[in-house]
């Protein structure tokens, strides 16, 4: 391997649990995988271990490789790795596929154990809070009491909020990064018409499509070239595609004439081809249905009130999907409650996305809080 | 615990008017550094007195070097207000040689005070001999407070420290010390005029 600061070649795990989890829906899951990978080498006292969260439609392969020609690495390989700002070399790091999902932990598309079928409709619904509760008993089964670090975006920024709130004493930094509170009438419209396009798709079969042997593809293409627009901001995507030909001349035609259209088609085509519709319909539940404050009268910093963990917040100028202003109520509430905080707001053209791309000015600063995290004794 | 950057524990045992602020800040008060710059003042307030301290900082280099110093510093631009901060939650608010480059001055000194239970305000005082005489010579004063040109300066709004304390008079805001400093040396006669550097202690009259 050419590149020293990538963590190589890297497998996935799975851990069963047999122990049956109570969802926040009141539903009960009786037994479940999650399959995960890790870089890094654990050390001694087991207390260098850092969780990353995935968003909507990550998964538990985040850094390196599976065998050398793979066309693309994990999905924030740019962050993880020896000298990388998350440094393998004094962090283990952990990447999950969250329940529900379908990279491999028990999601709509497993079969169900009580019927022999793929579970479909029958999934439980799931939450934020349920899907921290199994990455801690992740962390039991890796003999891990307590988290260096929890790191997320977007939705996985919101994981990495309710660790601290579920498990305060469990976790000592959190990095919340283009995330919010709560989602916005406005954001949780989109989640919906995400929704409307995969359920009223002939080929869903009320979720349970799998029987038939067909996908809502189409449904599931739209919902992601929705959801593609709202993760880019108008500038970048001006400057990307702009008012670009395909041909250099209009064709009076519904094909493909523009850049844009071209690009948004193949992201919908590249999705639909390796994606849940069901694992998609309860991603988007999850981000509307999470409200830690809601408990306590809309007063986020109450909700907060049990955090003990050092944060640092990260937003993006041109995020308009999970503005900066959502990431400074997060703060505000954070320092009503005198926690350590940091805020840093990140100018960056690429909207929502930005997250996940490699600008320097965001990649020093997420090195430079995480090499002042203590790793307790030698990695 | 992370490793202090050696320069800047050198750096700040040399700043006298560090000092002075360190000697008007309890022990283990909460602290709010407007403008914080890397953090150095924090960074010596944190080891002299085990402060519980945030910065308000807009450049990202210096949200980069209060990072890289372990520092709690909130990305904001002051001008837009300090409405992410509870009244009264902190025990001092302060702007440490800033004031002289705010454009909302009144707005700023206004939120010290609702959200501080007190403020502590320095600047470089505009009256000081050097810069009246590079003025009568026909040029704008360029001193240590004062390093810029004035084609590259950030600074709007310089004051004397008389013009100050009727600033303080006329928004009913209570001075209830006041040092001032040149080459780090107090200076007790004619401050306006022999005074490089005023520091004030301030209250909600």
């Amino acid at each position: 391997m050419s590149d020293t600061s990538s963590v190589g070649i890297v497998a996935p795990q799975t851990a069963h649990f047999a122990e049956p989890l109570v969802l926040k829906s009141g539903e009960i899951l009786p037994s479940y995988d999650l399959v995960y990978e890790t870089y890094g080498t654990l050390n001694a006292d087991k207390s260098n271990a850092v969780l990353i969260c995935h968003a909507l439609s990550g998964h538990h392969h985040v850094a390196g490789k599976y065998q050398e020609d793979d066309k693309y690495p994990g999905w924030w390989d740019n962050l993880i790795g020896p000298g990388r700002p998350l440094d393998t070399n004094r962090f283990f790091v952990i990447g999950l596929n969250n329940l529900g999902g379908c990279h491999g932990s028990s999601g709509p598309a497993s079969i169900n154990p009580a019927t022999g079928k793929p579970w479909g409709s029958e999934f439980p619904m799931l939450t934020v809070e349920d899907w921290v509760a199994s990455q801690a008993r992740l962390a039991d089964h890796l003999g891990i009491k307590q988290l260096a670090a929890v790191i997320g975006g977007s939705l996985g920024g919101m994981q990495a909020l309710q660790w601290t709130i579920g498990f305060p004493e469990r976790v000592r930094h959190a990095l919340i990064i283009a995330a919010a509170p709560n989602l916005t009438a406005q954001n949780m419209a989109f989640n919906e018409v995400a929704r409307q396009a995969i359920i009223t798709d002939p080929e869903f079969h009320g979720g349970d499509y799998y029987a038939h042997g067909v996908v809502p593809r189409r449904g599931l293409r739209i919902a992601r070239m929705l959801g593609h627009i709202t993760y880019l901001s108008d500038d970048a995507m001006g400057a990307k595609f702009g008012r670009k030909l395909r041909e250099g001349e209009i064709k009076y035609s519904f094909d493909v004439e523009f850049e844009m259209e071209s690009y948004l088609r193949y992201q919908g085509d590249k999705f639909a081809g390796e994606f849940d519709a069901n694992t998609y319909l309860r991603m988007t539940r999850a981000l509307d249905y999470f409200d830690p404050a809601l408990e306590y009268d809309g007063d986020l910093s109450a909700a907060l009130a049990k955090a003990q963990a050092n944060f640092l917040v990260v937003s993006f100028t041109s995020d308009w999907r999970f503005s900066p202003a959502r990431s400074r109520e997060i703060v505000k509430a954070l320092l009503d409650n005198e926690l350590s905080v940091s805020y840093a707001e990140v100018t960056a053209a690429h909207g929502h996305d930005a997250f996940l791309m490699p600008d320097p000015h965001y990649h020093d600063i997420l090195r430079s809080y995480l090499q002042n995290i203590d790793t307790g004794a030698a990695a | 615990m992370s490793k202090p950057a050696n320069n800047l524990a050198a750096y700040t045992q040399f700043r006298q008017d560090f000092a002075i602020i360190a000697d008007w800040v309890k022990l283990g008060s909460k602290v709010l550094d407007l403008g914080c710059g890397d953090g150095s003042l924090l960074y010596f307030l944190r080891g002299a007195l085990e402060v519980k301290g945030y910065g308000v900082e807009k450049d990202d280099a210096n949200i980069l070097a209060c990072m890289n110093n372990s520092i709690n510093v909130i990305q904001m631009d002051l001008e837009a207000g300090l409405s992410g901060f509870e009244a009264q939650s902190f025990d001092v608010v302060i702007l440490s040689q800033t004031l002289q480059a705010v454009q909302n001055t009144e707005g700023i000194v206004k939120e010290m005070l609702r959200v501080g239970r007190e403020a502590i305000v320095t600047f470089p005082n505009f009256g000081y001999w050097r810069h009246r005489t590079q003025l009568i010579a026909g040029q704008m004063p360029v001193s240590e407070n004062l390093p810029y040109q004035w084609y590259d300066t950030p600074n709007v709004h310089l004051c004397t420290i008389n013009d100050f304390e009727e600033f303080c008079a006329k928004h009913n805001i209570h001075i209830s010390e006041r040092r001032v400093l040149t080459d780090g040396k107090p200076v007790q006669v004619m401050p306006n005029l022999l005074g490089s550097l005023a520091m004030y202690r301030l209250k909600q009259a």
